[in-house]
């Protein structure tokens, strides 16, 4: 199948501060997304507290491909095709779980942990080649399969950037988030959100470091919380939830002069500096904070505890797929399922070592940032269904990307920051990744397994 | 997986007079469906839960997220948010219809005020769009007649797991 867009014609869709609709509309960009940056990038699946024990699985899409990640016999972690090598069934069909084989449900093959066929019932009258030690009777393995510190990424390609190369300096983030557990270690907890909306998944992450947009996007949540009076009755959600909306609606000199936003190659990018809330970030005269801060000195000490907390980071955005608040304990993977229709599932975790209450905070934070019915969220998903609309007029063709451009600076990690967090410099750094994988002179993956 | 250490539901009571209850539901039903936001609220108590689980038999809404979870702070400002003129999610305004119905009172459990459980189906229409909801409220009643009031509403929605586009209008 030749490609339907040259390379110099997907050159020319991205200028330095302005990039075409087609990139958002077209279901061609959409399908050469997927085989040039979702099969080739290292993509977010899951965390390694999903799957303790040998046998324990849970399930997967990559670039709309049902996988199973599982922890086998021997304590790897792989990563399988979630096809029947027989007549392609999909083998495991719950969401998680933990099993001791996978067995296709259509005429019983039975396949080991990693994959190998162990058995198959009425094993006679195949071809002389056909065993179960045959590759192609396997459920086929991902090629490349990595944690870093917990956190699994997988890559569809079996050659390309390291891990490492590709996380470079946003790792900082992933360490950022266990670092802030006593003991060293997250576990995902506390259920999962599925929101949809009618929309490319690029709006996405564009919209997660957007500095810009709360002030407009989420007046009438913003109004309500700053209209709350304090001394009705909370079991502490409310409380929670309201601190949030109203810090939703800081100034533009707060954003401007307080609040930065930090980007780095591969499309990653983080906004810093955001929160200063008293009691959702990291006030001492809270007793829940205060009990927790005690057990981080205990475990880490005083010095260690100070750094961490001196790490502000609101959303740190992994491209393409993943993006997580480490100082909140919430990560969001981005599904790709049609040039416009999207679906993000956001996880919680728990620190380890700290008071279960924090835990119940980080439930209610999730509620009001990351919930279906939230007050903030539902205006976001709003805002991508409108611009899915909005893009499907004869109104002009080039999207604005340039806020900041002439006043973004050299970072000393080797990205670029914005002057402040109003730039959208990480939405062009996104697009420079997004050349990078689909003209393919990236350092990421260039050949692909069928 | 189903719980097999399940107990089998108990044929309802004839004894107990529902229509009071039905006909708070009704009432209920009809402040959401026509908009009557504040006056829905003055039907909870002033120290109110409202919950909307993400999952099936979810045992509360402290150690698991969920669709909605309001204190009763919370949820003034969910209904002070819905008549703000910039609430994006409801321009235009969606349109609901409501159905409640097999109104059946759960055994005492020894909180205040009865639980009442009922069946409803909710229609949505928004911007082309028609979406379908249907589950299972229990609301915790207290108080009699004109001041009957809900301390407690809990809706099981049958898709409550599902990928959904933002929820705004309360069930």
């Amino acid at each position: 199948m030749t490609a339907a867009y040259s390379p110099k014609e997907l050159a020319e869709m991205v200028e330095p501060a302005r990039v075409h609709r087609r990139i958002y509309t077209d279901p061609d960009i959409f399908e050469l997304e997927m085989s040039r940056i979702f099969s080739a990038a290292w993509v977010y699946v899951g965390h390694e507290s999903q799957i303790k024990n040998p046998g324990d699985y849970f399930t997967a899409r990559v670039a709309r491909k049902p996988l199973v990640i599982v922890r086998a016999s021997d304590g790897s972690i792989r990563a399988l095709h979630n096809q029947c090598a027989h007549r392609g069934a999909m083998v495991v069909a719950n969401d998680a779980g933990a099993t001791d084989e996978f067995q296709c449900c259509y005429h019983g093959w039975t396949y080991h942990l990693d994959g190998r066929l162990k058995a198959v019932p009425l094993n006679h009258g195949y071809p002389d080649d056909f065993s179960t030690k045959n590759p192609n009777t396997a459920m086929v393995a991902v090629p490349r399969v990595q944690s870093y510190r917990g956190f699994i990424f997988l890559s569809l390609a079996s050659e390309g950037q390291s891990l490492e190369n590709f996380l470079g300096y946003m790792r900082t983030s992933l360490d950022d988030a266990v670092d802030r557990a006593p003991d060293g270690e997250l576990e995902v907890a506390g259920g999962v959100f599925k929101h949809t909306y009618n929309g490319n998944w690029k709006l996405y992450l564009e919209n997660l470091c957007d500095a810009a947009h709360p002030w407009y996007t989420h007046r009438s949540s913003i109004a309500a919380a700053q209209q709350q009076k304090d001394d009705v009755f909370s079991d502490g959600t409310g409380e929670i939830a309201i601190r949030q909306m109203r810090q939703n609606g800081a100034p533009y000199s707060f954003w401007e002069n307080q609040v930065g936003i930090w980007t780095y190659p591969n499309g990653h990018s983080y906004l810093g500096d955001y929160h200063d809330d008293s009691k959702l970030v990291a006030a001492l005269n809270d007793p829940v904070f205060r009990e927790y801060h005690h057990a981080m000195e205990a475990k880490k000490g005083k010095g260690e505890t100070q750094r961490v907390m001196e790490v502000r980071r609101w959303n740190s955005n992994i491209y393409p797929n993943m993006s997580m608040m480490s100082q909140f304990q919430q990560l969001r993977v981005i599904h790709p399922i049609a040039v416009n229709k999207t679906e993000v599932h956001t996880y919680c975790f728990k620190l380890k070592g700290a008071p279960e209450q924090m835990f119940r905070n980080t439930v209610s934070f999730a509620n009001v940032v990351n919930g279906t019915g939230s007050l903030v969220l539902t205006d976001d998903l709003e805002i991508y269904n409108r611009v899915t609309l909005g893009l499907s007029s004869e109104g002009a063709p080039w999207i604005e990307v340039g806020r900041g451009f002439t006043s973004d600076e050299p970072d000393p990690h080797g990205g670029r920051k914005g002057k402040n967090s109003t730039s959208e410099v990480y939405i062009r750094n996104m697009f420079d990744a997004w050349r990078g994988y689909m003209l393919g002179d990236s350092g990421a993956a260039r050949k692909q397994v069928a | 997986m189903l719980d097999k250490t399940r107990k089998t539901p108990r044929l309802p009571s004839t004894a107990i007079d529902l229509r009071p209850y039905e006909t708070f539901l009704i009432h209920e039903a009809r402040l959401l469906d026509e908009g009557y936001f504040d006056d829905w609220l003055a039907l909870f108590t002033e120290d109110a839960r409202y919950w909307v689980p993400i999952q099936p038999n979810q045992a509360d809404p402290f150690e698991t997220v969920s669709l909605m979870y309001d204190d009763r702070r919370l949820l003034e400002t969910r209904v002070r948010r819905l008549s703000d003129p910039r609430i994006y999610s409801q321009e235009p305004r969606s349109r609901t219809s409501r159905t409640v119905t097999n109104v059946t009172v759960e055994p005492d459990a020894g909180e205040p005020g009865v639980t009442v459980r009922s069946k409803f189906v909710l229609v949505e229409y928004r911007r082309e769009d028609q979406r379908l909801f249907a589950g299972t409220y229990f609301h915790r009643l207290v108080g009699e007649g004109d001041a009957m009031r809900i301390a407690m509403k809990k809706v099981e929605l049958v898709n409550c797991d599902a990928p959904l586009d933002g929820l705004v209008v309360p069930f």
